[in-house]
């Protein structure tokens, strides 16, 4: 039995380590109501945006911009992986590359290469170990992500897409369902899928300036980049929520841990005293 | 009529929603020159420059919004700008582009770096895994 010095350093340490999950339970907490209501804060843009490319597509079908069009011959295709920077949030990065690596093996099974953009230094320690194809990489962007940090990252990708260099382009990232439950999805990102929507099917004439095809060139870039940036901002809260249930998860087993212990404690104290007084009450009965 | 002398505004950034409400007219920095909206304009769409776009409201002061570009949508009885929350250029895109494509020969690069970081991390999640196990293997034995 170990003795109670022992268990009780062992306590102590175990009760420090608690003290920290504990805290950064709770700072996720706080980061993930932010995170939330900055992710919420992104919707009535990217819905506008869909209305108006509605819009303007019914209107203008002579102009097929490459976004639009759905290539039949796929010969490289583009991923778009949105990870955290840090890890202890559980299995979230983990289980997105794993959903990623299945996605992708239907490429590798036809020899199609991959080219990939990555977002959040997890997601460039996970791939750079396979030696694949990094195009493009961000990291470090913090909690409070700005469009700006991620416009070239993006665009390096949209321009290998316009130049013929990739034939499709897909976008895996964490799917925030609710506070305990973060769900990895992969979706097409290009060609844009077209939505038939009867609301959209009346259309006016409209006046361009400069010209059609510029406004729908500049709206279809924003329209994508504003996906990619909704999903880092969703990632953010992933991250945050899966990493406050992990810290919570932690703190509990710290807690059980440490009333084992206090137990097995109390045993060997319990034991030694005994003990001590058996001895007596043998040494006095020698005498 | 109501509807022939209002109309209604959405301002939202990729960011933020900036403003939504029933305004008047609405004065915005269009790429061919300044454009002032009021109701019943005829559809329009039209790129933004950099600039000040200004908000009247009936019976209200004048509101001002920066935009650092967009997109200007003018339809029957609403008016939507799609704003930017960065400055775009075209060659300052590029610019961008370059310095991703930088940072991921970088990141393949620079194996030495981050490998302490990445061992650690390795070394923890094993120890938290064995921490996980012994105390599986306490609660079975009970």
């Amino acid at each position: 039995m170990a003795n109670e010095k022992e268990i009780r350093t062992q306590i102590a340490s175990i009760k420090n380590t608690q003290k920290i999950t504990k805290a950064m339970e709770m700072v996720a907490a706080s980061k993930m109501r932010k995170a939330k209501d900055r992710m919420n804060a992104t919707r009535p843009y990217a819905a506008k945006m869909r209305n108006v490319i509605g819009h303007l597509a019914n209107a203008n079908t002579e102009y097929n911009h490459p976004f639009l069009l759905d290539r039949d011959e796929v010969k490289r295709v583009g991923y778009i992986i949105i990870s955290s920077d840090r890890g202890l949030c559980g299995g979230l990065n983990v289980n997105l590359f794993k959903a990623a690596v299945k996605d992708m093996q239907q490429w590798q099974e036809k020899n199609i290469e991959i080219d990939f953009c990555l977002i959040g230094a997890k997601a460039t320690q996970f791939f750079k170990k396979f030696s694949a194809n990094i195009v493009s990489q961000v990291s470090q962007l913090g909690d409070e992500v700005h469009l700006d940090e991620l416009i070239g990252t993006i665009k390096a990708m949209l321009d290998a897409y316009t130049d013929g260099k990739i034939d499709r382009l897909y976008l895996v990232e964490n799917e925030f369902i609710n506070s305990m439950t973060q769900e990895p999805k992969v979706s097409p990102l290009l060609p844009l899928a077209a939505e038939d929507n009867d609301e959209l099917k009346h259309h006016w004439d409209y006046i361009y300036e400069p010209d059609a095809k510029t406004v729908l060139d500049s709206l279809l870039t924003r329209y994508a980049e504003s996906i990619v940036y909704q999903g880092v901002v969703e990632n953010v809260a992933c991250e945050m929520s899966a990493r406050m249930v992990a810290m919570k998860s932690a703190s509990d087993n710290a807690g059980d841990l440490i009333s084992d212990l206090e137990l097995a404690y109390n045993k060997a104290r319990q034991a030694a005293i005994t003990q001590e007084i058996s001895e007596i009450v043998g040494g006095a009965a020698a005498v | 009529m109501a509807e022939n002398t209002t109309m209604h505004l959405d301002v939202v950034s990729a960011e933020k929603e900036l403003f939504s409400g029933t305004i008047s007219a609405v004065f915005a920095p269009a790429q061919m020159g300044d454009v002032g909206i009021y109701p019943r304009h005829t559809p329009l769409v039209t790129g933004l420059r950099p600039g000040e776009l200004k908000i009247e409201v009936e019976g209200e002061e004048d509101q001002y919004l920066y935009v650092s570009g967009g997109i200007l949508e003018v339809q029957p009885g609403v008016v939507t700008v799609l704003s930017d929350t960065a400055i775009r250029a075209e060659d300052l895109d590029e610019a961008k582009a370059l310095e991703a494509k930088q940072r991921a020969e970088e990141a393949l690069k620079d194996q030495q770096g981050d490998f302490d970081a990445a061992k650690a991390q390795a070394e923890l999640v094993r120890a938290a895994e064995q921490l996980r196990m012994i105390e599986r293997m306490r609660k079975i034995r009970k």
